[in-house]
């Protein structure tokens, strides 16, 4: 009986959850799945007809009664009478404004090297992204980018013409604050993370904890008014420390307490017997640390990392509140204009997709990574 | 055993947790050479004897010496120790993210800081010694306990130490496992090394121990040659253990 009970258990647990037999094709998927009663058929119709009602009002607002292009006085102003009229999309807004959203108040005739700089993000985060980047040189290329990164944009070497950083803008701001702050905050965070767990240096452990308490106890607005506002009132007179680098300074502190936490968490959850067993072969802490524990404890943490990450990657754009002109700001500065103030919709809607372009690009590849990394080495 | 140095020696060793006294006066004195298989009921203290013997736990009170060298805060000394002591646990304590090759030498090059192609030929070797060679590039999820707990062996063995721990190395595998294991330490024990183990498995105390260790709540309660201990108990404590654990066999 036990052994029979044993074998029907375990042979028959995996094929419950999946009632239906693989390989029958889609008709029959939905026949058993989603008409299988005259509940589910009724439901399945009402939502059928919700979805299709949704997809073909936007496509109709969107495509078909879209304005593409409106005409332009003598002077140079839109005359986007044609769009009141309208009752579509009028993308001739982002056709007007997608340089100045995009690239902000950057010199217009400079604007391509914030469009390579934004290039060269994406190349970067490719790059990370295939494991077979993943070795020693990566930091290289890391430090490589970022340098570039900076001399792009700041110019002032190699003929570019120097271009201060209160007329940066837009994408490119908003890319910076999120990769320099994480680039940074990620290892703050580990190390952070380590301190709060040492027994062995109680000074360190508390100075930690009260970071981690401090940062966490205020809003992230509360920290970026503290950046730009206050600070500059501790400084003596005359020494004035940027203002970007004020709000990333404030974005990694802020970003490596919760990360700190998250990689806390991986920490914790890590058998006891992985501890006792690098210690038993006498590696030092640091090896132990860097072999054994961190590869772990940070694979285990993957899907909590990631979703800090797209959080933070958001809430770079609080930095309008001090004036800085992140993506979603020029969005607001792009509506200013007079001739286009209605038009929020189209704007924010752009500005929607590239935010989820880059969110869900992270969260795909967050969770490729983890059944990857499981897949090598299932218990 | 004439002249033989002393590998390991506890000299009224006492600890506590919180209010539990879990080591009471502990003394105990390992030959080079000797093996030792230490038993007792749960929770009699014998895994945090072995356990303080590389210093995974502290004593509050008392002296440790291992190789000559006391057990104190100095790490620097306790490096020393740990090269030269290997452990083997009772859950195994792989490391299930590296490779099994990996796995045996990661310590070799990181701490004995042997060439890499050296090392893995040296971890060849002790794989081919507990008989699983062939698993070196699997990961330890893909093995079952019984090779867990050999490549757990081979692991230690890389090291080259002086000393083996086992801490009941069987106790967390099938039935049918437990025989592969044991014999691998037969084998080991044949190799004339100094060795430690906990273990309730008295076939195997008689067949390779010089001498058994009693212990009950904390304390030494009987020491000899396993013919001794297990033919001619001398307290009701140990003859109270052994007809529990015989019953069971």
């Amino acid at each position: 009986m036990g052994s029979l009970r044993d074998t029907m258990s375990t042979t028959t647990a995996p094929t419950l959850s999946r009632p239906s037999p693989p390989g029958l094709g889609p008709i029959a998927w939905a026949r058993t799945n989603l008409f299988g009663s005259w509940v589910s058929t009724a439901v399945s119709l009402a939502l059928l007809y919700i979805v299709a009602r949704a997809v073909l009002g936007f496509a109709e607002w969107a495509l078909v009664g879209a304005v593409w292009t409106v005409p332009y006085s003598a002077t140079g102003i839109a005359q986007t009478a044609v769009c009141q009229t309208a009752h579509g999309a009028c993308w001739a807004v982002i056709h007007d404004k997608y340089r100045l959203i995009l690239f902000g108040r950057y010199p217009f005739a400079e604007q391509w090297r914030p469009a390579i700089v934004v290039l060269i993000f994406i190349a970067l985060y490719t790059v990370s992204a295939i494991r077979w980047f993943w070795r020693k040189e990566l930091a290289l290329i890391w430090v490589a980018a970022l340098t570039a990164v900076g001399v792009l944009m700041w110019g002032g070497v190699f003929g570019l013409k120097p271009v201060p950083n209160d007329e940066w803008g837009g994408l490119p701001i908003t890319l910076i604050l999120a990769t320099f702050g994480i680039a940074f905050a990620f290892p703050l965070a580990v190390l952070v993370a380590l301190g709060r767990r040492s027994t062995e240096l109680p000074a360190v452990k508390t100075l930690c904890v009260v970071y981690v308490e401090l940062i966490r106890g205020v809003p992230l607005i509360s920290v970026l008014f503290m950046a730009s506002v206050m600070f500059p009132l501790f400084m003596p007179a005359g020494v004035n420390i940027d203002k970007l680098l004020r709000a990333q300074i404030a974005i990694i502190l802020f970003a490596a307490a919760y990360l700190a936490e998250v990689v806390r968490g991986g920490l914790q959850a890590l058998p006891k017997g992985q501890t006792e067993a690098a210690d038993a072969m006498g590696l030092s802490y640091w090896q132990k640390t860097s072999f054994i524990i961190l590869p772990q404890a940070l694979r285990l943490v993957i899907p909590p990392l990631v979703n800090t990450f797209i959080g933070f990657f958001k809430d770079t754009s609080l930095v309008l509140i001090i004036g800085l002109f992140d993506l979603l700001t020029m969005g607001k500065v792009a509506l200013s204009d007079p001739p286009w103030q209605s038009f929020s919709t189209e704007v924010y809607v752009v500005l929607g997709l590239i935010y989820i372009a880059f969110c869900y690009a992270m969260s795909r590849y967050s969770r490729g990574l983890e059944q990857e990394l499981n897949a090598s080495q299932r218990r | 055993m004439s002249e033989a140095k002393d590998a390991i020696v506890l000299d009224k060793v006492n600890k506590w947790y919180g209010a539990m006294h879990v080591l009471r006066d502990v003394s105990l004195t390992i030959q080079e050479k000797e093996r030792v298989v230490v038993c007792g009921p749960s929770g009699s203290g014998k895994s945090t004897m072995i356990r303080c013997i590389n210093r995974l736990e502290t004593h509050q009170a008392g002296h440790i010496f291992v190789d000559g060298i006391e057990l104190t805060d100095d790490t620097r000394a306790l490096d020393a120790i740990r090269r030269d002591v290997g452990m083997v646990f009772q859950s195994f304590n792989l490391f299930p993210h590296l490779t099994i090759l990996e796995n045996c030498t990661l310590a070799p090059i990181w701490v004995r800081k042997i060439p890499k192609a050296q090392a893995e030929e040296l971890a060849m070797s002790f794989l081919e010694r507990v008989k699983i060679p062939e698993q070196a590039k699997k990961y330890p999820g893909q093995l079952s306990g019984g090779q867990q707990q050999r490549v757990a062996i081979a692991r230690a063995l890389c090291m080259q130490p002086k000393i083996m721990l086992f801490d009941e190395p069987t106790s967390a595998l099938d039935p049918e496992m437990i025989k592969e294991v044991l014999d691998t330490m037969i084998e080991l024990a044949g190799s004339g090394m100094t060795m430690v183990c906990v273990t309730h498995e008295m076939g195997f105390a008689r067949q390779v121990a010089h001498r058994v260790v009693f212990m009950d709540r904390g304390e030494i309660v009987e020491s000899g040659p396993p013919a001794q201990i297990f033919e001619d108990p001398q307290t009701d404590r140990l003859k109270l253990f052994l007809s529990q654990i015989l019953r069971g066999h």
